[in-house]
């Protein structure tokens, strides 16, 4: 058999790949959130992983894997849509600085919570997927079950928003209220309720890739389960461009494989490093972000 | 019909309008007219819920429209076309239609049909991003998108601004066709007062936010002060 599919380059390759669908995922339900409200929500990892333990107190009482699936992403609905209208409503219009001090606090709040509430130590939540890499003759892929089933998921995920907001009423509504909130307001659409449906979207796929997260036997749930990802994932969506879903989920891959060989041929402690020298290079050379097409707006 | 009573607005210490009563009959076009500044704008966006009054009352059709949301009035059949079109650059023709369409009783791909009909080129540009189109054809959008949803009420704001004088022409026949045909009833804030005038059966003249006069176009017309000190007309 050819050694090729074995070999260290393409071991890398889809290792980046797996990791990177995570970083996309996230940085997909930043960019959800910043085009519906311009608000850079640095709580966007920790929203989903309190939605992630609700789905593990179900769990925990032997239900099954895909019951704490639905349920946390309900649970992610929720959270998304009362954040909204309890907390980020009144950020409306303020100075920049004031959703980004609102958003650490309440990011810092829900870790604090979820650590009272079920402590700091991991819990398992193990997929059906096995995690174990394949082997072909005797040698292993950098692919199991797992990563399958995590890009796999991911996958289906932006294909589903991507025809959301391109086939669907309320994707033409949700992208008008971005836009052009006033004259979408004048043309009867209810922008306010498009907001906030921003936000349980933008939940929504963030508990999704908290529970790929968490579902990773390596891994376990913990509150601070999504602060590296956060970071990776943040970092992708500034690279390609807050604006663009496409630019976060690309940048996210991009970042995820450039990581995995960083990490295999340099050193692992070289990781964080380089992804802020990427973030800084382009933010040098496109401060708007390799895929946004339009320029800085401000409503 | 829409009846607008003592209408006061105000932006903080400014008053945009003060004490603004005139109605606008059924089938009919009421020209809104007067200089920059003298509040035609706002009254718009006061009609359409844009702009909260601080008293007064627009009634259209029994409904009390002060203190309602804009999405809100859009769905009694109020149709706004904004100053500058407001058309949304990033979509593609066809998509601005079917934004416009949200609301309409009517089936989405008939309605497309009839606005390409009214508006030939539209049809020929219905995959092209709005950014693409002239200053015209922007405006022909921006109409169409208003009247897919059928309205009975369509404000027009300054829809001659930035059009050569021929297009300028075409559109203005075009309100006066539509208006006919579909019983709109149309108030049309415009700069260009000759141009208004032609089209319109009634007109009311702002200036600094007060009704200085309120007529049937002919008495407009005739009042050669109010030609010559309102509307910059000279003989």
């Amino acid at each position: 058999m050819d050694p090729f599919l074995t070999s260290r380059i393409v071991s890398d390759i889809l290792t980046g790949l797996t990791n990177g669908v995570i970083y996309g995922l996230l940085a997909l339900s930043l960019v959800l959130v910043w085009r519906s409200t311009r608000i850079l929500n640095f709580a966007q990892g920790a929203m989903p992983m309190l939605a992630t333990y609700v789905g593990m107190v179900v769990f925990a009482h032997q239900l099954s894997y895909w019951t704490l699936v639905i349920v946390s992403i309900v649970a992610g609905f929720a959270i998304g849509g009362v954040t909204e209208r309890v907390l980020v409503r009144h950020l409306y219009g303020k100075p920049e600085i004031n959703p980004i001090v609102v958003m650490v606090g309440f990011l810092i709040v829900l870790e604090g919570v979820a650590a009272a509430i079920w402590s700091t130590t991991p819990r398992g939540t193990p997929s059906p997927f096995s995690p174990i890499d394949w082997q072909l003759n005797g040698r292993p892929i950098a692919l199991s079950a797992f990563s399958v089933y995590e890009i796999v998921t991911a996958l289906v995920v932006m294909i589903g928003v991507a025809a959301l907001f391109r086939f669907t009423k309320l994707g033409l509504q949700l992208r008008a209220s971005a836009l052009a909130p006033e004259v979408s307001r004048l043309l009867g659409v209810r922008v306010s309720r498009m907001l906030t449906f921003g936000w349980i979207l933008s939940t929504g796929v963030g508990t999704i890739c908290t529970v790929l997260v968490a579902s990773n036997f390596f891994t376990g749930l913990t509150p601070q389960v999504m602060d590296g990802i956060f970071a990776f994932g943040f970092i992708a969506a500034a690279v390609g461009g807050l604006d663009s879903p496409v630019g976060a989920i690309v940048s996210g891959v991009a970042i995820g494989i450039i990581l995995q060989f960083v990490g295999d041929y340099v050193n692992s402690n070289a990781i964080m490093i380089t992804a802020l020298i990427i973030l800084i290079i382009s933010l040098m050379v496109r401060p708007n972000g390799l895929f946004t097409k339009s320029t800085a707006r401000r409503v | 019909m829409i009846a607008i009573e003592r209408l006061s607005v105000s932006f903080g210490a400014v008053q945009a309008l003060r004490d603004v009563s005139f109605r606008a009959e059924t089938g009919k076009i009421t020209a809104v007219l007067g200089s920059n500044g003298a509040g035609k704008t706002t009254l718009l966006r006061t009609i359409s819920g844009l702009k909260e009054p601080t008293s007064g009352t627009i009634t259209f059709d029994e409904h009390s429209l002060v203190a309602m949301k804009p999405e809100n009035i859009a769905r009694l059949g109020v149709g706004h076309v904004p100053e500058g079109r407001g058309v949304i650059s990033e979509f593609t023709v066809e998509e601005n239609l079917r934004l416009g369409a949200m609301m309409a009783k009517v089936d989405l791909a008939t309605g497309l049909d009839e606005q390409y009909e009214q508006f030939p080129v539209l049809g020929e540009r219905r995959k092209q991003h709005a950014a693409k189109l002239s200053g015209g054809e922007r405006q022909m959008l921006a109409m169409a998108r208003a009247l897919i949803a059928k309205p009975s009420l369509l404000l027009l704001d300054e829809p001659s601004l930035g059009l050569a004088p021929l297009v300028t022409a075409q559109l203005m026949h075009t309100i006066h066709d539509l208006c006919a045909s579909k019983n709109l009833t149309v108030i049309l804030v415009e700069q260009n007062a000759s141009t208004a005038l032609r089209i319109s059966d009634h007109a009311v003249i702002l200036h600094l936010g007060r009704v200085v006069a309120n007529d049937v176009k002919s008495n407009i017309v005739a009042d050669e002060n109010l030609r010559q000190y309102y509307l910059g007309m000279v003989n």
